[in-house]
């Protein structure tokens, strides 16, 4: 197959980008979009030119390192799908395909169709944890799940934290993101003695990295690949307000002595 | 050099409790002023660097991903061993144990076993304290299911995604830590050289992928979890940039590296499509369970699966191992699935697969039971071969997977580098010839939550360790040569990709130090990389400055370890003249095809020593000595 391809090249952060014309020749249908990329690179390798930069590695959907616009949809056509997991038999034959980088604030454009995501590592830093140092827990078995409170924290739990969501949202909310892990470790026991923390933590840390608002638009559960749905949110926007509702001092003088 | 494993005397089942007393320890006040480096965030990197900064140690991570989630732990599917026993099916710390040894061909040390197996019991207390999502019974109990070379249930999981769940553990453990300012996190940072000052680990050099800047950074000791050098075939389940770099580079240095041969090579994925794949996909041994593996008995039969009569079919693993049947571990599992092929009974375009069948199991339980249990891998399935496994039955094909081998390390996790030491899958010491599935997550977590932190104290407190500073010319000398190797790949303005010679490497080593070896394939192999090397360092073309996000360069750095890397492996085997697990010498078997060990002359580990670029590495041999099991003939039958 052949394809017509305008790619999002950027030196860096501070420079401008542009969109180049590349034709990708003689791509076998079976290949996956990135060794599309992979072909059209060796062939600029060999001679002598840059290739494009893109974040990839597992290939199997669950890195979640892979992230691009594919004219103009987060992650291609295929629904439920990273980059890594489309193939080239979705497209036609002669398409003319667009590829940009995620287009966020608060993920700027490291070069070409890398972006710098660490803005989801601050947000976890913040408070989606368990505090559990290693060492002190107990039989395993001694806290009781029902199957259907473990999967739904499962569901949630699929995040690959790839930014699809993020990407998709006219407002460039990482509610998702964010509502995903407050609503895994929200829904397990485990999790409840740092829930309302958590949350609160975790939401001020999303504001202060500049991600919009969420408006329900559901952009991101349709860009999701794993499909997270926006159930999410919803735990999430109602452990706030609990949060907030119920907010009280901490102490800083106990257990002294 | 010799090799001191530092075993602890004593009945096997005390000796980690009796080391664990005998060691020295770090007050908890002193434990801030030593700093730790940790290279690579998987399990054991991520839950080292957490357990670590937990007990006070200044620590500081470094990875190449742009986040300690991406590490290739993530894509681990099937599960996690452990001997909990809770399926009351007669499981114990003991028979944990002895299937691993056994499952290794008796090529692993007794007490490492031993002491993974009693770890693997607080993993998963300590995982599900964090809030690993691992599947569950209606009434709240944990489930379980089995796995290859096991006649017991010990394997937990979380759906097909146990390595991201596990992962996600460590790595919010360690988040916290970066959070509160205990853990200092090196994103998009990776290592090219360690720095050694009167022959003890001291620090490293690492290159910013952003920038290009090199530079050195300090520390008492450092750990090493960079994962495995299955990507010496190109071609492999990992992920694209998992390589060698790390423990090659510590290896130049005189950290000996045990095992090179020992690949696992993986039962169950997806066969390659052609030339342009860039690399292959693990379809987890978990569906082993319920799949049922045959070929066609007729040569070149190429009717349509479904319309094959049970006559004309061949379960070969059930005929040949009745008693493990589709579960027989792993390298027994791939070669008898190459035999068929080899035999011209594979299926597919190329020839080179053959059939794993769920239609009893959907026959039996149902469409929803299966696709509760293996949903999201038979999604994965249709997506890449666009076929339907609920319909027809899926088409495997061996591929590289997992490597045995790699830094020698003795009982306390520690190289032959004094303060360099190596976890998870980047060392050799737990799996022998052959890794059992469902273990190796273990075996990273045990290393990283509940060996190292405890080790490292007594290396620490022992360790009579100068004030070091930037200017020290062991340091300086470490930091140029890193510049110059980046300058000279720059430089060298050739025609050709780095991944092109990849390719060229790969199929030397599938070829000729793959599944099944021999003398002459190795010979050859050794003088078709050194061939391939010398053309690499004319005529390799890395575009762009190394001053620059230049991914170009971070390839081709990691290729010209791997080639080194592939001509050590290849040597190894040469050397190594039995079968052993995945190690499979043409000219060592059974009449029936099965690996014949020589236990009188190969009874131990193999471990090499870098002498200079010009000269042989030397082989080292670390007896192996079993005290608790009988070694025996391996018989899944």
């Amino acid at each position: 197959m052949n394809f017509t391809l305008k790619v999002w090249r950027q030196a860096n952060t501070a420079s401008a980008g542009r969109l180049e014309t590349y034709a990708a020749k003689g791509i076998p249908s079976d290949a996956s979009f990135l060794e599309m990329i992979d072909i059209v690179n060796m062939h600029l390798e060999e001679e002598g030119k840059e290739p494009i930069a893109f974040a990839h590695d597992c290939r199997e959907g669950i890195c979640g390192s892979c992230s691009m616009m594919i004219d103009g949809v987060a992650h291609g056509p295929v629904k439920g799908a990273a980059t890594c997991q489309v193939h080239m038999r979705t497209f036609t034959d002669g398409q003319e395909i667009t590829i940009e980088p995620w287009r966020s604030v608060a993920f700027p454009v490291l070069k070409d169709l890398i972006t710098d995501r660490s803005a989801f590592d601050r947000i976890i830093q913040a408070g989606g944890y368990i505090s559990a140092p290693t060492g002190g827990a107990r039989d395993a078995n001694e806290i009781l799940i029902g199957k259907l409170e473990s999967d739904s924290a499962m569901d949630a739990a699929a995040c690959i934290g790839c930014g699809a969501c993020v990407a998709a949202c006219p407002n460039g909310s990482a509610s998702l993101f964010t509502g995903a892990k407050i609503s895994h470790l929200g829904r397990l026991p485990q999790g409840q003695p740092e829930r309302y923390r958590r949350v609160e933590a975790m939401v001020a840390q999303m504001d202060e990295e500049h991600f919009g608002h969420c408006t329900l638009y559901g952009e991101c559960q349709e860009a999701c690949p794993k499909q997270i749905s926006i159930d999410v949110i919803s735990q999430m926007n109602r452990d706030f307000i609990v949060a907030s509702a119920t907010k009280r001092p901490e102490m800083t003088s106990a257990g002294a002595g | 050099m010799e090799l001191k494993s530092k075993i602890p005397s004593g009945p096997l089942e005390q000796k980690w409790d009796s080391h664990r007393f005998n060691m020295k320890l770090v007050n908890p006040a002193n434990k801030r002023k030593y700093h730790v480096i940790v290279v690579g965030a998987g399990l054991a990197g991520a839950s080292s660097a957490a357990t670590m900064s937990e007990l006070g140690y200044k620590v500081s991570c470094f990875v190449y991903h742009d986040s300690p989630r991406r590490a290739h732990s993530i894509a681990a599917q099937g599960g996690i061993n452990a001997a909990k026993n809770y399926q009351n099916d007669g499981d114990s710390i003991k028979r944990l144990f002895y299937d691993t040894i056994k499952g290794g061909d008796f090529r692993a040390r007794e007490a490492n076993v031993y002491r993974l197996a009693q770890c693997s019991v607080n993993i998963i207390d300590q995982c599900v304290a964090q809030g690993v999502p691992f599947a569950r019974e209606y009434g709240g109990l944990l489930t379980n299911r089995s796995f290859g070379g096991a006649q017991v249930s010990r394997t937990f999981y979380a759906r097909g995604q146990t390595g991201q769940q596990l992962l996600l553990g460590a790595y919010q453990a360690l988040e916290k830590q970066i959070g509160k300012g205990a853990v200092t996190m090196h994103t998009l940072t990776e290592m090219v050289d360690v720095v050694l000052v009167d022959g003890v680990a001291r620090g490293i050099v690492a290159r910013d992928l952003r920038t290009g800047k090199i530079s050195t950074h300090l520390a008492d000791a450092v750990v090493l979890a960079t994962g495995g050098y299955g990507n010496v075939f190109f071609l492999s389940t990992n992920a694209k940039q998992s390589n060698v770099t790390a423990t090659w580079r510590a290896y130049k240095r005189g950290a000996a590296f045990a095992n090179p041969c020992f690949t696992q090579i993986h039962p169950t994925c997806i066969p390659q499509a052609g030339d342009h794949q860039s690399k292959l996909t693990l379809m987890s041994e978990s569906l082993r369970n319920d799949g049922r593996c045959w070929a066609p008995l007729k040569k070149g039969d190429t009717r349509n699966p479904r319309d094959i009569p049970e006559a004309e079919r061949d379960y070969f693993l059930e005929r040949k191992y009745p008693s493990f049947g589709n579960l027989a571990p792993r390298d027994i599992a791939s070669r008898a699935a190459k035999e068929v092929c080899d035999e011209g009974r594979g299926v597919g375009e190329t020839g080179l697969g053959v059939y794993l069948d769920f239609a009893d199991s959907i026959k039996r339980l149902g469409d929803t039971a299966i696709s509760e249990r293996y949903g999201n891998l038979f999604e994965m399935y249709e997506r890449i071969t666009d076929e339907d496994p609920y319909k027809q039955p899926m088409r495997i094909y061996p591929a590289v997977h997992y490597t045995m081998g790699g830094t020698w390390v003795d009982y306390n996790l520690m190289s032959t580098i004094p303060g360099l030491h190596v976890l998870g899958e980047a060392n050799f010491s737990d799996h022998g010839a052959n890794r059992l599935g469902a273990s190796a997550l273990m075996q990273g977590l045990a290393d990283g939550y509940f060996v190292i932190p405890v080790t490292i104290g007594d290396y620490l407190a022992q360790a009579k360790l100068a004030p070091m500073t930037l200017d020290h010319p062991e340091v300086r000398a470490a930091e140029s040569a890193a510049n110059d190797r980046m300058k000279r790949l720059i430089n060298i303005k050739g025609k050709r990709s780095a991944d092109s010679f990849h390719r060229d490497l790969g199929k030397i080593m599938w070829d000729k130090c793959g599944m099944a070896r021999n003398t002459e394939s190795l010979t050859t192999a050794i003088q078709d990389i050194g061939g391939l090397k010398e053309e690499f360092w004319k005529n390799v073309s890395v575009p762009g400055s190394d001053a620059d996000l230049n991914q170009a360069l971070e390839k081709a750095n990691r290729v010209a370890d791997f080639m080194e890397l592939g001509e050590l492996m290849c040597r190894d085997a040469l050397e190594r003249e039995e079968s052993c697990g995945g190690h499979f010498r043409t000219e060592y078997q059974t009449p029936d095809g099965e690996a014949l060990r020589n236990d009188d002359t190969f009874a131990h580990v193999a471990a090499w020593q870098y002498n200079g670029e010009n000269a042989s590495p030397s082989r080292l041999v670390e007896p192996l000595t079993f005290e608790s099991v009988q070694l025996s003939q391996r018989s899944y039958k």
